[in-house]
């Protein structure tokens, strides 16, 4: 295995990836002419967001997994997708190795652009139907090594994909010649073609069957020890998150309500929400589970809930998390949770 | 004899390559109240076999053979009219997408009441009444609002909640549920699942759950099918099969969930992946993927290249396997020499 | 229920002429005869027209080929026709087989070629507009509208008018093709300004192209190299439409006198110059090329028809 990446040990020492109070709202209102409304005989511009993400903080450490669980519409994927500057965050900044990313310009991110890349949810539509899998392998190679040899980018091509457990002289095919599996080793490998050190994987099992999602994961497992990968997993499935993660932070409506090193989270959940998400994991163990049925569903992020945004389904909710918007702070297993419960000891 | 009883049933799709063979060989039976699972793959035939019990298959699909028992009733072949009322009435369905079952301009009261109206004769303030004991049961919150809602005012767990509401409406004798909580979060899927159960208790529903997750199937049913590449190579009573799986690709599949393995280490994986249809291996489906193939002492069977296994009887569950076959050969073997 | 087709198990065929043996297109041909009928009739009136100068029996353009005393001669299955011309002749003289040869070549380029720059604009402008959305597409969407309210003839006269008051007429005769090109290519650029945006739009959501975006490709490349590839199938079937449109469109101007001059005319004008006679009897002047556009256009339109069929997504998933 030909990595570049010489060696494991980094000279910094800071987080790989930090994040600080990302926020991004998505405008509901379309274009100018449409957020005019007549309010009172007068014409006023109304503006109606969906609140995506609202001021998640997260550090990734070199060498890790951290997982990012969460329900439907908590932003999870909002978080992956401001990561990869495939969304212009509307406040708060993204650092990589310790450099501001977020507002750079497209050229200015470029040297990133290699270190960092992603794999997406979706096999049968993240590779281009009109082109060949040797044409969709050179094409990143080709952009961030405009300096190599024809043969030299064909050998990486060959490398990478070998890599992944697919035949290099499948190349001449196209994607929707292979199966969903086989489809994800491609898209595993186009992300591996440039030798990144970070990874975002945005669901990447979810839309494979089960003996498939094995596959992946134990590929993704393996690229991460020998070529020293970091990854932003983004997932909803905890059994996953239970096998593969170093970390898990829990996503809520926006926020980022609980992170602790995986074991710990599993053995003792904190935040009310997380213990209601583990409880909910079919398993093949008990026969009749006994889940903790949470109150109502998902609110909107269109208005957020005042205070806690958990705090309409939470059982443990009083006057001061309706008002409050809880922090993260640190518990005695080490890891963090936003909760006033857990904070006044209420909860335990 | 059991309520419904699917023999042979044997289910085709005409191309223009030819005709592909979706279901081979699928039997089967679902007592009264009792709860079986179907679990496969994408591509291994789990919702043809539940859309053909009903006659659902559209076309190019076809039933080419076999026979689906309902209540004494042959269904296969079944005149259109006598269908319907046995659909929908004694057999109902639950669809993944609960917008496949509702129509998006009529509210969930005139949904519900026309429904019964088509099988019943009965007033439309009876049939309201009716509609909102049933929305009672499934727990929606105010239900009497709910009547007078359109299908999108409502969250997806509420409509599948609806969706659930409606197959109860007529007190079926069965209900069909194709993957019914997948395109739900974790935690509505669990309350969704818990209703279900629930419900098929208390009114003594049969129930058929066509489903990818063996996690769902282990907490819900009692027996079970699993389905390779259009047959069924295993089923029995689902603890039995969970717990001491006997085919090597429900082994495979169980041990390839992440839960399976301790945290970090390499999950057990099955190489490759299910063939196409209109291509599969000889002998055993899934002879090209199976570890068992080749015996310990390092020869071949050769019957599973060469012939499709029969069902092997082992304790409640039954197998479709040779290797499984020969295992039980060779204890049966000794001990017929001792007598 | 989806019948997986993984094509794992398939021979590891790749060369083109083996892709299109397998293909649905060349599949789907072959059980339609009507497509096949059509495609067999378009090639023959093509074939035809181009080959125009070696088939025709004498060049129409030629004055001194033309007598003036063979006007108006009938077919050659009615009586008092001439065995020199098949078809009869027209009120100058000219042997009408020949003149239908010549005029469906003018038709043609005509047709082709506002179609070739009624794509170029409007692939350009709905990708632009599709890809980068926000300012740059309401901008380019409203020209459209704008473009869309002018009628075809309405373009036609203002720029026909303005160019032979500048020019004069014979000018105007000397560039009357390009000029037609210009007119119908400017007047229905938006049809495909509209389609290309709108599969456009459906592609760019999906995840190939962030991942050429994650990759850091520039905006030209993606649009160009990776979206432009996957929104051909519309555009395929909507330039079979707008060929038989322009055509048409040729047609209706050169018979408002507004299109191709007399002297080098098109099927358009050539009906148009027969229309004068048809109350003395002289019926196959404007009939005879009549049909000839008729049946061309409506083989273009049952092509286009079957194209549409077999390249729509929602009947076939490839």
């Amino acid at each position: 295995m030909s990595s570049t990446t010489t060696s494991a040990a980094p000279e910094t020492a800071g987080p790989l990836l930090s994040l600080r109070g990302l926020e991004k709202r998505f405008s509901l209102s379309g274009d100018f002419l449409e957020q005019l409304k007549f309010k009172g005989g007068k014409l006023v511009r109304e503006q109606q967001y969906v609140h995506a993400i609202n001021g998640v903080d997260l550090d990734i450490q070199r060498g890790e997994a951290l997982c990012v669980v969460g329900e439907s519409g908590c932003g999870k994927s909002t978080v992956a997708r401001t990561v990869m500057g495939l969304i212009t965050p509307s406040g708060g900044e993204i650092h990589y190795d310790g450099e501001r990313i977020d507002d750079r310009t497209t050229k200015a991110l470029m040297p990133y652009r290699r270190r960092m890349q992603m794999i997406f949810q979706n096999p049968y539509a993240s590779l281009n139907p009109r082109m060949t899998i040797q044409q969709t392998l050179e094409e990143p190679i080709r952009l961030h090594h405009p300096e190599w040899s024809p043969q030299r980018v064909k050998d990486q091509v060959a490398e990478v994909m070998a890599s992944v457990g697919i035949a290099p002289d499948w190349g001449a095919r196209y994607g929707h010649e292979f199966s969903g599996g086989q489809r994800q080793r491609i898209a595993i490998a186009r992300a591996l073609a440039v030798d990144p050190e970070f990874i975002v994987a945005d669901e990447p099992i979810s839309a494979l069957d089960v003996s498939i999602q094995a596959q992946v994961l134990n590929l993704l497992m393996e690229a991460q020890r020998e070529r020293h990968l970091t990854y932003l997993f983004i997932t909803h499935d905890l059994a996953v998150v239970e096998h593969f993660g170093t970390r898990v932070a829990v996503m809520y409506l926006g926020r980022v309500c609980e992170v602790a090193p995986t074991a710990t989270l599993f053995a003792t959940p904190r935040h009310p929400y997380t213990q209601a998400l583990m409880s909910a994991i079919p398993r093949l163990e008990d026969e009749r589970p006994q889940h903790l049925r949470l109150a109502g569903e998902v609110p909107t992020p269109v208005d957020l809930p005042s205070g806690c945004v958990f705090h309409g389904r939470c059982p443990h909710a009083d006057a001061r998390c309706r008002s409050e918007v809880p922090a993260l702070i640190a518990t005695d297993e080490g890891g963090r949770v936003a909760c006033h419960g857990v904070e006044e000891g209420r909860i335990g | 004899m059991s309520l419904l009883e699917v023999n042979n049933l044997d289910v085709r799709f005409a191309l223009r390559r030819g005709d592909v063979q979706a279901l081979r060989d699928v039997c089967f039976s679902l007592d009264r109240g009792e709860r079986l699972g179907i679990v496969g793959e994408s591509g291994a035939g789990k919702s043809v076999a539940a859309f053909s019990l009903l006659n659902l298959i559209a076309r190019p699909g076809y039933i080419a053979g076999g026979s689906i028992r309902f209540d004494g009733q042959e269904l296969i072949g079944m005149r259109d009219r006598a269908l319907r009322r046995i659909r929908g009435h004694r057999i109902s369905l639950i669809f993944q997408d609960p917008m496949m079952t509702l129509n998006p301009v009529l509210t969930i009261g005139e949904q519900m009441v026309e429904c019964l109206k088509a099988h019943r004769r009965i007033s439309t303030r009876d049939a309201r009444a009716i509609s909102l004991r049933r929305l009672e049961q499934v727990q929606i919150p105010s239900p009497s609002a709910r009547l007078d809602q359109y299908p999108h005012e409502l969250s997806g767990g509420m409509r599948q909640r609806v969706i659930i509401a409606i197959a109860l409406l007529l007190d079926p004798d069965i209900i069909i549920a194709d993957e019914p909580t997948t395109a739900l979060d974790v935690t509505i899927q669990a309350e969704i699942m818990a209703l279900l159960l629930e419900l098929c208790e208390e009114h003594n529903v049969g129930l058929v759950l066509i489903t990818h997750d063996l996690g769902v199937v282990s907490q819900v049913t009692q027996r079970m099918l699993v389905m390779y590449a259009g047959r069924v190579i295993e089923q029995g009573p689902t603890r039995e099969i969970i717990n001491d799986p006997q085919h090597p690709y429900t082994q495979g599949l169980i041990n390839a969930l992440p839960q399976m393995a301790t945290p970090g280490s390499r999950l057990n994986q099955i190489p490759g992946s299910m063939p196409s249809l209109d291509n599969l291996p000889s002998g055993c489906a899934f002879h090209p993927r199976c570890g068992f193939v080749t015996r310990a002492d390092g020869s071949t069977r050769q019957a599973c290249v060469d012939r499709v296994p029969g069902f092997v009887t082992s304790g409640n569950c039954q197998a479709a396997c040779h290797m499984v076959a020969e295992m039980i050969e060779h204890e049966r073997l000794p001990a017929e020499e001792q007598v | 229920m989806t019948i997986p087709t993984s094509p794992l198990e398939r021979s590891p065929t790749t060369s083109r002429r083996e892709r299109l043996r397998d293909s649905y297109l060349l599949y789907s041909f072959l059980r339609d005869p009507i497509a096949q009928l059509s495609l067999l009739v378009f090639i023959v009136l093509v074939a035809a027209a181009v080959l125009a100068p070696w088939l025709a029996p004498m060049n129409p353009y030629d004055l001194a080929q033309i007598d003036i005393l063979a006007s108006e001669l009938p077919p050659l299955w009615i009586d008092g026709s001439d065995p020199a011309y098949l078809m009869g002749t027209d009120a100058q003289g000219r042997d009408l087989l020949s003149t239908i040869l010549y005029g469906a070549r003018v038709s043609l380029i005509i047709g082709f070629g506002a179609v070739a720059m009624q794509a170029a604009l409007g692939v350009c402008f709905g990708l632009l507009a599709g890809y980068l959305g926000g300012r740059v597409d309401a901008f380019l969407m409203r020209l459209a509208d704008i473009q869309l309210s002018f009628s075809t003839l309405m373009v036609a006269i203002v720029v026909g008018a303005l160019f032979k008051a500048i020019f004069g007429g014979a000018t105007y005769s000397a560039y009357a093709v390009p000029l037609l090109v210009l007119i119908i290519g400017l007047a229905e650029w938006p049809q495909y300004a509209r389609t290309v945006r709108a599969s456009v739009l459906a592609e760019k959501g999906k995840e190939y192209v962030d991942a050429a975006r994650v990759m850091g490709l520039s905006s030209r490349r993606i649009m160009f190299r990776h979206i432009l590839p996957n929104t051909l199938s519309p555009i395929f079937v909507i330039s079979t439409v707008q060929v038989a449109n322009a055509i048409i469109s040729e047609a209706a101007l050169s018979f408002l006198g507004l299109g191709m001059p007399e002297t080098q005319p098109s099927l358009g004008s050539l009906i148009k110059s027969g229309f004068d006679y048809i109350q003395s009897g002289s019926w196959w002047i404007t009939l005879i090329p009549g049909l000839v556009l008729v049946v061309l256009v409506l083989v273009i339109n049952l092509l286009g028809d079957w194209l549409r069929d077999v390249l729509n997504p929602r009947l076939y998933k490839g």
